[in-house]
């Protein structure tokens, strides 16, 4: 493993960083949950990729087609060395919110009769901490077929409650979709035991990776889930370009959810017939350019090694635990111990909506999202509208962490709470 | 500092201590209305008499500048006739798509003008027009049902 890195000397890779912000503040950025900043080695694969290999993948016969499509490809095996998989299973999408509509299109596209057929009375588990993403697509596939959605609670400390997992998830559950890591809450979620129980009423285990992929080391294998799906943005790479990996048996057997060039075997008038994955579930020219820097992503992610990254996230998680619990009129949602938790931490202050606290702090270049972050009902849950959310990453420093917690002490002072 | 701008002394005041927040179970119209990138919701009851706003109340969760904005916007319009009501809202709405450019007349819009600084932060514009558009809606779905 190579040795842990200076989150200081991380930032000069981050041209963004040299941005003046509101009250002529340096940027504090601690928005990664919603996105993550680039490095230039991204922004300068995605470039070159447009100067120097710019063609239509999988397509011509000149020199350029093959160079990108030995980009695109070689970005493809850099995505599945860095999650375990085998280099056909790995599908790139737009992003992880078209990753999981594929698998509830594709699985409510299937053949009656074939195992992937979702039908009535079948059911769907859920949690109450899905984003929005890992939510709807089920919902809306639910209300296709007839399905009927179930979902694990969430506790007052924000974890899962998992007493009642082995009756929630009956011998009529088909799938059940998860997250790894709330992007609320910051908790993580106990992926194989979990997976395990679905796999022993047959049914198939999707993981929704946004929050955990660019955080911590995860394996499709080690896991034992049969669906990931992940976005590059949050990952250091760019917008427009996500992951679906799914195991060989399902792609296999599932039917296509986009239907076009690229995708199919032989076309005649009346009818077609697939290739096989990945292209089976890429219709169309791709977003070349964005997988390749995806590639460089990962990369780069290798570079800080994905072990270190975690332990820097668990350390600033650490300290800001510790400031926030000698703060007064503030509360933590979600959990408050270090245990099974990621580099996310809500909070509400008492008597300041979390858009005012945002305002203040985006006042000292400090960048937070507020409000329910696409996960409504677990407002609702809490019973609250939203909340002010910090999320760390490879680029902050315990500095950061300082002056947030200045700021929402000055937040306090300015609405005289 | 920008903050000053935005966050007037008055608009404090009114997110303390709002106006007319206090639902009034006799209206013509009563209107539900959320953001939706914040989750802030606010009910409106309004009544509607001899085209005049007879009657206005309301509740709700959100930040100090929707609620101050709601606030604002019931006492202003309370007693006023449809007509005035609507240019009133016209000129705010004309207020808060100004980019920082303009002060807003104080004749027209009095308390209301504490809000121009809003229009120099695009992402609180919403916030501030949640209670107008609430009210504007009340206003037409009363006007529907009194056959006007
Ligand atoms: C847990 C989780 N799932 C899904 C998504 C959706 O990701 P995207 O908007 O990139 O498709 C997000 C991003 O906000 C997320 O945090």
């Amino acid at each position: 493993m190579s040795k842990k890195f200076d989150p200081v000397e991380v930032r000069k890779d981050f041209p963004i960083f040299s941005k003046v912000m509101r009250g002529n503040s340096g940027l504090v950025y601690l928005d990664s949950g919603a996105t993550s900043q680039k490095p230039r080695e991204v922004l300068d694969a995605e470039r070159e990729f447009y100067e120097k290999n710019n063609a239509a993948v999988h397509r011509g016969s000149h020199l350029l087609a093959e160079e990108a499509s030995a980009a695109y490809e070689g970005a493809r095996q850099k995505v599945a060395s860095f999650i375990g998989a085998n280099v056909d299973d790995v599908i790139f999408t737009k992003s992880a919110t078209e990753s999981l509509n594929a698998i509830a299109y594709s699985l409510g596209n299937s053949k009656s009769g074939s195992r992937y057929e979702i039908k009535s009375g079948d059911r769907i588990v859920l949690s109450e901490m899905e984003h929005h993403a890992n939510l709807i697509p089920w919902q809306q596939l639910a209300k296709r077929t007839g399905a009927e959605l179930a979902w694990f609670d969430v506790d007052s400390n924000g974890r899962l409650d998992l007493s009642n997992a082995s009756e929630l998830i009956n011998s009529r559950t088909k799938i059940v979709a998860l997250t790894h890591q709330s992007n609320v809450l910051g908790t993580i979620n106990p992926v194989s035991e979990i997976a395990a129980i679905a796999h022993k009423v047959g049914a198939l285990f999707v993981l929704d990776g946004c929050q955990s992929v660019p955080h911590f080391p995860v394996n499709v294998q080690s896991l034992g889930i049969d669906f990931l799906a992940f976005s590059g943005h949050k990952a250091v790479g760019p917008t427009g370009v996500g992951v679906l990996w799914a195991k060989a048996e399902h792609l296999a057997g599932m039917e296509p959810f986009l239907f076009g060039g690229s995708m199919i075997e032989s076309v005649t008038m009346t009818n077609a017939t697939w290739a096989p994955a990945p292209r089976k579930f890429e219709a169309g020219v791709p977003n070349m350019a964005q997988a390749v820097g995806l590639g460089a992503a990962v990369d780069y992610l290798q570079k800080l090694g994905m072990a270190n990254v975690a332990a820097h996230d668990e350390e600033l998680t650490g300290y800001a635990l510790e400031k926030f619990s000698a703060l007064s009129g503030v509360r933590i949602i979600g959990p408050k111990d270090l245990k099974d938790r990621g580099a996310v931490i809500s909070f509400v202050v008492d008597g300041i909506h979390p858009h005012d606290v945002g305002q203040v702090l985006d006042q000292y270049g400090v960048a937070v999202r507020t409000g329910h972050h696409c996960a409504w009902p677990l407002m609702k849950k809490f019973g609250i509208t939203g909340t002010t959310r910090a999320s760390f990453y490879l680029y902050n420093d315990f500095q950061d962490i300082d002056i947030l917690i200045d700021s929402i002490d000055r937040a306090q002072k300015y609405f005289k709470v | 500092m920008e903050l000053d701008s935005l966050y007037q002394q008055v608009i404090l005041d009114h997110y303390k201590n709002p106006k007319h927040k206090n639902l009034n179970e006799s209206y013509t119209a009563q209107v539900h209305h959320v953001n939706p990138s914040c989750g802030d919701e606010i009910t409106l009851n309004i009544q509607v008499q001899a085209g005049k706003v007879a009657g206005i109340s309301w509740d709700g969760v959100g930040c100090s500048i929707s609620q101050a904005s709601t606030s604002i916007m019931t006492e202003l319009v309370l007693g006023k006739d449809i007509d005035s009501a609507f240019e009133i809202l016209g000129e705010f709405t004309d207020l808060m798509q100004s980019k920082g450019t303009k002060s807003g007349d104080e004749e027209v819009l009095e308390d209301a003008v504490a809000l121009a600084g809003v229009s120099k932060f695009p992402a609180r514009i919403k916030c501030a027009l949640l209670g107008w558009m609430a009210f504007k809606d009340a206003v037409l779905q009363s006007k529907d049902k009194l056959g006007e």
